[in-house]
């Protein structure tokens, strides 16, 4: 095969689709990463995230570099979105793509007489993964140029963001467990390196290992899943296991291999679904990803909308089939795996939001609300609303994107905002400018900051993350606030316009044909996701309300904006593309029988349904849920009211500086609760952490090998020695007494065997080294070898 | 590729390197021209190790690159070498670390010449083992490999090195005198095997023709085919009951292992050793010398016992189990208390010996598969658990290996920031990224590929042993899961000792960076990591053919 048939061939082009951004890792990482030593306290190296350690030379990235390396990391992710689009125009012209697949697969791992195919596969899932991934992606590239544009490790902020999408898309393309799994720890591993981009700040590295801690929690039993699938059937191909009923049923008739009770399927089913909850962060393995934000802002929109966390939700969409095995979440009858889904996904849903409702930080409301976003889809999968999850994974990955990045953009303009007042301040005063003009362009997405000692800094530190700081940025930042409202409208699920209301209406229409027929899992789903969804609508109008309206509350809101030229244009471009998709994406997902969308939208039949379903067995694929005005008016009432309330207490009368949030008072002692993440951290720490770390260093390392075996070691070393010296005194009485004659002839032996020993260690080794030659030379003249050889 | 020189590949292999060090140790001149030399001959030596794994047909049955001529008639010893598929990439490890180690060893400024001489020397003991198909060939060069290390440790050896190098020459010692005597036992009995027992086997297998009755034989492959079966009916041996015989005989060779591997509680010596060894003999103790015994395990005792591996063991009379479930449950123990240990430490050395504990646990774990797999296969001709037991098994030695490139990799590593820091605790450390970029990076990779990051080279293997031993051991896998979590604990926390947090100042003058020459000792490291994560099967069907062969399924 040479390289003309992967391209001219449709079966093998998808493996071409992830190379791109990996060969731009490789090429970054060795080759355009240059640097040059600067001082650290310089501008070129300090700023809020780089300590400015006085009298050290520090690499940074040198001008050169910083170009190829944004001109390579671009040409990569540029290569896969063009080889994904000619992919999913090769995917789209099958008729019921689905039934056929493309894909291609060869020998990777011997085992025994079998051998362990990996390949790639293009079906209905994969080819919506691929419209927007890649989008995504490319859209974080751009947005990076900017935001990176001033960082003295820019380089490897571009190489890891490459690997990151390399490995987001070699699980999307994986026609198998296993090589999904692979791209699922990459990606594992580049968030932990990009939470933890500026190491130097504690709270950056704490959250590093911390999420990646607690995603391992989670990946080491799904490896255990993928163990167990692997045995039960001899292979891990998503089509032979999952497009294969036999193999299905085998799977759901079998019982499990412990925990009896439950099916094989059931059990396996429940390790790939624990390692979904901790890669898409739900209870109770949630707590990663709010301090993920430690990151610069691309990554946060890398993490929580294009790849890690909806790697997690794609995984189980991926693999429902697995999970329906046995049981009919149409009829009420549910297996223990959706049965997990729909408790675990609904409690999060309500849980996070209730959270996001409580939180300052423009980034952590956020956090949270892709926590609680997340449990909806994994609720509705629970209850089998297949294609509905796939629908919101898809408009959620836009939306979201999207506000991360234009809080990215108000947080940027608030720095630029605190820069100004600093010029200013320091014009007033005539201050050291090399100390403090570091804040230049630089970024700081956090507040407690962790400098070394020995750095000069202006205290208290200003956040620009805290929106209690801001108020007001509509004037100064007028397209990041209509399009942080687009997306912001989205996720509150804004009837009839917005993406977000057509993929959570989805999500209600299919619950409310359960609760239609009373059953229990589909009321929970429904109503939990009812009350997030309100919540949902009133925290994002909260933080709109504190963002953008009113009037500034402090100097750096008054000055915030996000200035001229290529850091503005590439920060602002990706936004209305983005908003472009928040918006227009959810009509391909129109139900036809909507009145006046339907009709317009779908003419026959629902677009996206209809091509997504095939991924499925026939007799496995959703019904359709019929056209209900419950759920609708759920929908609109639910979005409408939790932005009404939150225009009423934020947006008519908008808070003003120094003003106390009114949802303190309101909320009373809960609020403390909410705003401290129901503690759980704290319990955590108490619970995990901590008793951990005391078990390996006193119990393992210092009891268990030190204290007793090592004891019991010295203990038989101390009997052999007092054996020794006992029969060293009964030698001594003994036998010297008896003959006195031998100890001359001893004494004579050793005077002239201690010329031997020169006591000079060379000399022993030699003779030993010596000794063993001659030995292994004997042998081999013995043994006939040298004559063999001569003859 | 049959001659060298005209001597036969092996023996030139096993000779080869023990002349090299004849050749360091006594040639003159200045240090450099003694260290090129050295790296010249390791190289070399490697490169025909390369060449005969390229050259090894794994198509072919049984051993290759034979050579069985008498040596020690009078014992029934012969200089039997060949090698089949594992031996094959255990060669090939140990050619590939070797001028790495040499290269490494360039740090050392004192006794250059014995330093490096005993470094091939080591050289020849482990290939001896590797190749030997003879159970007296085997012990001698499994015992010779322990003086040149234990003069490693004990000479150019950090500050508690007098103690460590005595540990660890006891320690070995103490499991190589069961071992002695276990092989003589098995040796001798074999005069004592009866004479239609050996015609049978004879007619069955036609490599057994050399074979006479009533005379001793320490072959190998004899010993696989005749003596197992050499029990049932009575048989003694200088009066005692062949199952007293074979007990004593597994105890021997079974402790001797456990220790080298090492299987949990067998390890403390480890941690010791390996912190006070020289860079280039960590390198070595944790890449090489800890496969002998595993090694030792699949090439002679889960053959030589199948009967004792499964006969039934009553512990207390609540547990029901056999030896197979036993060291399947030190196994288990050495992975999660391996873990834990590592996690606990602050010694950058110390913690990456630990996680030489917890990877070993590992392979012990895909050999108790293949030990349970194979006894029940040989006694009753069927076993439900073949399939899982080649995957285990492929698995173990495929964690030989790979721990072979990742642990001789860490080390380099943990060697290179003491050399330039002179301390090894890992408080001093913090920030180190910021003045040794490349350092950093390099360390992340090695770090990834020892935590089993998938796409590089441990995954493969982890994830071999785990499918393997899922349907036999269930339960002792969902524990090790604990054990697999912690590995990420004390890869992060040396990460983050190391590399993380504001930069130490103290280090402010320094010049923390890596060398080049330590740069392009670990590059084939690297490299082969990632082609083994990616690309598996460059090695893994050489590996699997031979372990079909060996479990018979």
């Amino acid at each position: 095969m040479n390289l003309n048939d992967f391209v001219s061939d449709p079966n093998l082009l998808p493996w071409l689709v992830p190379v791109g951004p990996l060969l731009a890792f490789f090429v970054i990482a060795l080759l355009t990463n240059r640097s040059r030593l600067v001082p650290a306290a310089s501008h070129d190296y300090s700023d809020h995230n780089h300590p400015a350690y006085k009298g050290l030379m520090v690499p940074a990235v040198t001008v050169p570099s910083r170009i190829v390396t944004i001109t390579v990391g671009l040409s990569g992710v540029i290569a896969a979105w063009l080889i994904s689009l000619s992919v999913v125009s090769n995917a789209l012209s099958i008729e019921k793509l689905g039934k056929t697949v493309l894909g291609n697969s060869v020998d990777w791992m011997a085992t025994g007489a079998t051998s362990f195919t990996m390949g790639v596969l293009v079906d209905p899932l994969t080819t919506i993964m691929l419209i927007m991934v890649p989008l995504a992606c490319l859209m974080i590239f751009i947005y990076s140029i900017g935001y990176m544009a001033h960082d003295a490790r820019q380089s490897r902020f571009f190489a890891l963001i490459s690997l990151f999408a390399g490995a987001m898309l070699t699980l999307v393309v994986a026609d198998n467990l296993l090589l999904l799994f692979v791209g699922w720890e990459i990606m594992g591993l580049c968030s932990y390196l990009l939470i933890g981009f500026w190491y130097e700040k504690e709270s950056a590295y704490k959250a590093a290992i911390k999420a990646f801690t607690t995603t391992r929690v989670a990946d080491v039993i799904m490896l255990l899943g993928i163990a167990y699938l692997y045995a039960s059937t001899g292979t891990l191909s998503f089509r032979e296991i999952l497009y294969n009923e036999e193999v299905l049923h085998a799977l759901a008739e079998t019982p499990a291999i412990i925990f009896g009770g439950i099916s094989a399927a059931g059990l396996i089913g429940i390790f790939l679904i624990i390692g979904t909850i901790g890669k898409s962060a739900q209870f109770p393995l949630h707590v990663w990803l709010p301090d993920a934000m430690e990151g610069p802002t691309p990554v946060s929109a890398m993490i929580h909308a294009a790849a890690m966390v909806s790697a997690g939700i794609y995984a189980i969409i991926r693999m429902y089939p697995l999970f329906e095995a046995g049981g009919h979440p149409h009829e009420g009858d549910l297996t223990s795996p959706l049965m997990l889904m729909a408790v675990v996904g609904s409690f999060t849903a309500l849980f996070a939001a209730t959270i996001a409702v409580a939180q300052n930080d423009v980034k952590k409301v956020l956090a949270y609300s892709t926590i609680s976003q997340l449990g909806f889809m994994m609720a509705a999968l629970g209850i089998g609303a297949y294609i509905a999850a796939a629908f919101h994974l898809i408009t959620h990955a836009f939306f979201k994107a999207l506000l991360f990045m234009a809080s990215g953009a108000v947080i940027h303009g608030m720095e630029h905002g605190d820069h100004h007042v600093h010029e200013h301040a320091h014009h007033d005063h005539d201050d050291d400018h090399v100390e403090d003009a570091h804040a230049d362009h630089g970024h700081d997405d956090h507040h407690d900051d962790d400098h070394h000692g020995e750095d000069a800094h202006h205290a208290p530190h200003f956040d620009p993350q805290d929106m209690m700081n801001m108020g007001g940025l509509r004037k100064t930042m007028p397209v990041t606030f209509i399009t942080f409202l687009i997306g912001g409208l989205s996720l509150a699920g804004f009837p009839l316009i917005t993406a977000g209301f057509w993929s959570k209406d989805e999500i209600l229409a299919d619950a409310w044909v359960g609760v239609s027929h009373g059953y229990g899992p589909h009321m929970l789903v429904f109503f939990l996701l009812a009350i997030a969804a309100f919540l949902t609508a009133f925290y994002t109008m909260r933080q709109l309300g504190l963002t953008f309206w009113g009037e500034p509350r402090t100097e750096q809101a008054k000055h915030a904006n996000l200035g001229q030229g290529i850091v503005s244009a590439t920060m602002t471009l990706p936004l209305i593309i983005l908003a472009f998709f928040a918006i227009f994406a959810g009509f391909v997902g129109v139900p036809p029988s909507f009145p006046i969308f339907g009709p317009i939208f779908a003419p026959e039949v629902n677009p996206f349904f209809e091509f997504v379903k095939y991924t499925l067995l026939p007799e496995m694929q959703p019904p359709k849920p019929p056209f209900n005005w419950i759920p609708v008016l759920t929908s609109f009432g639910v979005a409408l009211g939790g932005l009404y309330v939150g225009y009423l207490v934020y947006w008519r009368k908008p808070l003003t500086a120094g003003q106390e949030d009114p949802l303190v008072k309101f909320l009373g002692g809960v609020y403390p609760v909410l705003k401290n993440k129901y503690y759980m951290d704290e319990l955590y720490n108490r619970v995990f952490v901590r008793p951990s770390q005391v078990f390996s260093d006193v119990v393992v390392s210092q009891f268990i090998d030190r204290r007793i075996i090592d004891g019991l070691l010295h203990l038989i070393a101390r009997i052999f020695t007092w054996t020794g010296d006992f029969l060293k005194l009964l030698n001594t009485w003994l036998i010297d007494g008896v003959g006195d004659g031998i100890p001359e002839y001893v004494a004579q032996f050793g005077a002239w065997f201690r010329r031997v020993q020169t006591g000079r260690i060379q000399q022993y080794l030699l003779l030993v080294a010596v000794a063993a030659l001659l030995i292994l030379l004997v042998f081999a003249v013995s043994s006939g070898l040298l004559v063999q050889a001569a003859g | 590729m049959q001659q060298i020189l005209g001597i036969d590949v092996l023996t030139f292999l096993v000779i080869a390197p023990a002349l090299a060090a004849l050749i360091v140790l006594l040639m003159p001149g200045s240090k450099v021209i003694v260290r090129w030399t050295a790296l010249g001959l390791a190289t070399v030596i490697g490169a025909i190790c390369v060449a005969v794994f390229f050259n090894y047909d794994r198509t072919q049955e049984g051993y290759q690159m034979v050579v069985n001529v008498p040596w020690f008639s009078l014992l029934g010893s012969h200089w039997h070498v060949g090698i089949d598929g594992v031996s094959a990439a255990m060669v090939l490890l140990t050619g590939i670390l070797t001028p790495l180690a040499v290269l490494i060893s360039w740090e050392i400024d004192e006794r250059v010449n014995m330093h490096l001489a005993l470094i091939l020397f080591f050289e020849t003991g482990l290939i001896g083992v590797f190749v030997a198909l003879d159970l007296m060939i085997f012990f001698l060069f499994y015992e010779l490999s322990l003086v040149p290390m234990y003069f490693i440790i004990n000479q150019w050896g950090g500050p508690n090195r007098k103690y460590a190098s005595t540990k660890f020459f006891i320690y070995s010692m103490g499991g190589s005198l069961g071992m002695l005597l276990a092989t003589q036992l098995i040796g001798w009995s074999m005069s004592a095997v009866p004479g239609d027992l050996v015609q049978s086997a004879q007619a069955a297998m036609p490599a057994l023709a050399n074979f006479t009755v009533g005379s001793p034989s320490f072959d190998i492959q004899t010993i696989t085919a005749l003596w197992p079966h050499f029990a049932g009916s009575g048989g003694t041996f200088l009066g005692v009951g062949m199952e007293t015989v074979k007990a004593l005989a597994f105890l021997g060779f079974f402790v001797a292992f456990c220790i080298k591997v090492p299987v949990w509680p067998f390890h403390t010596w480890l941690p010791d050793a390996h912190s006070e060894a020289p860079t280039a003999g960590s390198m070595l103790l944790a890449g090489v010398m800890l496969k002998l015994g595993a090694y030792g395990f699949l090439r002679l005792v889960i053959p030589f016992f199948p009967d004792v591996w499964i006969a039934d063991i009553n512990i207390l009379g609540v547990i029901q189990t056999n030896w197979a479930g036993i060291f399947a449950f030190l196994a288990m123990l050495g992975i999660v208390l391996g873990a834990f240990a590592a996690f606990g430490q602050n010694d950058i050395k110390r913690l990456v010996a630990y996680s030489s504990v917890n990877h070993m646990g590992f392979v012990a774990m895909g050999l108790a598969v293949a030990a349970l797999a194979y006894a029940q296969n040989w006694s009753n001709a069927t076993t439900e658990h073949m399939q899982s037991a080649i995957i285990a098994t492929n698995g173990a030695v495929m964690q030989m290996f790979n721990h072979g490139l990742s642990s001789a990799a860490m080390f380099l590593l943990a060697g290179a920031i003491y050399h330039k820091t002179h301390t090894r605790d890992m408080t001093q450390y913090g920030g180190l990224w910021v003045k040794a970029p490349i350092y950093g990076s390099i360390f992340i990779f090695t770090s990834m590929a020892s935590l089993g990051l998938p796409g590089l080279n441990g995954f493969v293997s982890e994830f071999l042993v785990v499918r393997g031993s899922w349907p036999v051991f269930t339960g002792l896998m969902v524990i090790s899961m604990i054990g697999l979590l912690f590995t990420g604990g004390y890869i992060l926390k040396g990460i983050r000792a190391v590399l993380h947090g504001p930069f130490n100042m103290h280090w402010k003058d320094y010049n923390l960076e890596i060398e080049l020459r330590e740069v392009v000792a670990i590059a084939p490291l690297m490299a082969l990591m990632l082609i083994t994560g990616v690309v598996p099967n460059w090695i893994l069907p050489v590996i699997n053919d031979s372990v079909m062969r060996i479990l018979g399924g």
